[in-house]
């Protein structure tokens, strides 16, 4: 179909002159601005002089010409000039109150326009603190998770780096940062996986990692951890590389309380 | 050659410039050649001789005094005078007032038919394919063709739901159209 479909009878109907009342003014309105169901009219009305030229019977009476010859004689036409002038006052006129409602308009636009650019401009202000904000977050995070972060580990002196994690946990905006170094290389069938350890309840799984070639390793946001949950601790476990599990069944790496 | 002779052979669009320039030949060939249709459309409509005569001179005044209204580029001559025919018959069967201008019918796909010949050939063949309509199509069409009926006075007069209706006048029109094309 060529045309909107909701349109396609009414088209048909209206073509014949037999469509009335909102369903024509609806289809009139439509037509101003839909320019495949104005050339679906088009069709439809040439369907129509099919069948108009399918009409057949006698000829009409030989006065009828002589009648119409008669009435153009009496109706010589008219020059172009001289419709032009007829029609020139009128189409001034026209162009006066098209001329005035233009000024009004243009009026009304300025106004408008002020408004919003009024609106823009607060809007960029907004805009521009909120980048600034924004820049500031990703660049502590950076700090935090960038491999080129340098990671120094204070300690006291002669004694052997250990295996350290800090967990950054925000509970009402459900985001967790966990950095970890000094951690041991994991055989190929292993991986450390970190928990969450609610005031009451069971564990609950917080991210799986491997520590890069210098033993550090990240975890930001991880995906499934539920939202507004208080953490008592946190915990590393060495588990199989299978996961993530349901449970820590592994050995203990390391562990810390909130 | 008489003057006659040459406007014969003219197009329609040669015979509608010459009309623009107030040429009564022109005006009188273009009666010749399209007067049969226009007559027969409004006296199928009108069933009334003096009616369809007056209707026929209305239209082709109309031309006289306008010419500019019938745009070439929108369908040939012949057919635009039969539409307006018989929208003009339904608005005086009906007796209201002229409901669309002229410069309002716009066609498309209607053959353009130079001679008689071409012109016979032609209506035989669209009354062989409304012949060919199943009865209750080709009915609701030409209750509102020929009788200016709208779908509410037909689903009325038939008992047939409005959807139904529309849905009939519109396939019998595109049917007519699909035939030409095939």
């Amino acid at each position: 179909m060529s045309a909107h479909e909701q349109f396609a009878e009414d088209l048909a109907l209206h073509a014949l002159g037999a469509l009335q009342g909102e369903e024509r003014i609806a289809l009139l309105r439509h037509l101003d601005t839909c320019s495949e169901c104005r050339q679906e009219l088009a069709q439809l009305q040439g369907d129509m002089a099919l069948m108009a030229m399918a009409s057949s019977g006698p000829k009409p009476p030989q006065r009828s010409r002589q009648r119409l010859l008669d009435a153009i004689a009496k109706e010589p036409r008219t020059s172009p000039a001289s419709d032009a002038r007829s029609r020139f006052n009128w189409w001034a006129a026209f162009g006066w109150a098209a001329a005035a409602a233009m000024f009004l308009v243009v009026v009304q636009v300025r106004r408008e326009n002020s408004l919003l650019r009024e609106s823009v401009s607060n809007l960029a202000q907004m805009t521009g603190a909120q980048t600034v904000e924004l820049a500031n977050a990703r660049r502590s995070l950076d700090a935090l998770t960038a491999p080129e972060t340098q990671i120094i580990t204070l300690s006291t002196a002669k004694s052997p780096p250990r295996p350290q994690g800090k967990a950054f946990y925000l509970r009402d905006r459900n985001s967790l940062v966990f950095v970890a170094g000094n951690l041991p290389q994991l055989p190929p069938d292993k991986i450390y996986e970190l928990w969450l350890f609610p005031p009451t309840g069971s564990p609950i799984a917080a991210g799986l990692f491997k520590p890069d070639a210098k033993g550090n390793a990240t975890i930001v946001n991880p995906p499934g951890l539920p939202a507004g949950v208080e953490a008592k601790a946190f915990a590393v476990t060495l588990e199989p590389a299978t996961g993530p599990h349901d449970a820590p069944r592994g050995t203990g790496v390391m562990q810390g309380g909130a | 050659m008489s003057s006659a002779d040459v406007k014969a052979a003219l197009p329609d669009t040669a015979l509608v410039s010459a009309i623009r320039g107030g040429d009564q030949t022109a005006m009188a060939e273009v009666y010749d050649r399209y007067s049969s249709v226009v007559y027969s459309v409004a006296l199928r409509v009108l069933g009334d001789t003096g009616a369809a005569e007056d209707v026929q001179q209305d239209i082709f005044m109309q031309l006289w005094r306008n010419p500019d209204a019938f745009d070439a580029s929108r369908g040939n001559l012949g057919a635009w005078l039969a539409v307006i025919s018989r929208n003009r018959s339904i608005d005086a069967l009906r007796k209201r007032r002229p409901e669309s201008a002229v410069e309002d019918v716009v066609l498309s796909v209607v053959p353009d038919m130079v001679g008689d010949a071409d012109r016979s050939r032609f209506a035989e063949k669209v009354r062989g394919l409304l012949g060919a309509m199943p009865s209750a199509q080709r009915s609701a069409l030409e209750m509102a063709y020929y009788e200016g009926l709208t779908h509410t006075e037909i689903a009325a007069k038939t008992g047939e739901p409005l959807g139904t209706i529309k849905t009939r006048i519109r396939a019998g029109l595109t049917a007519l159209r699909k035939a030409f094309q095939s």
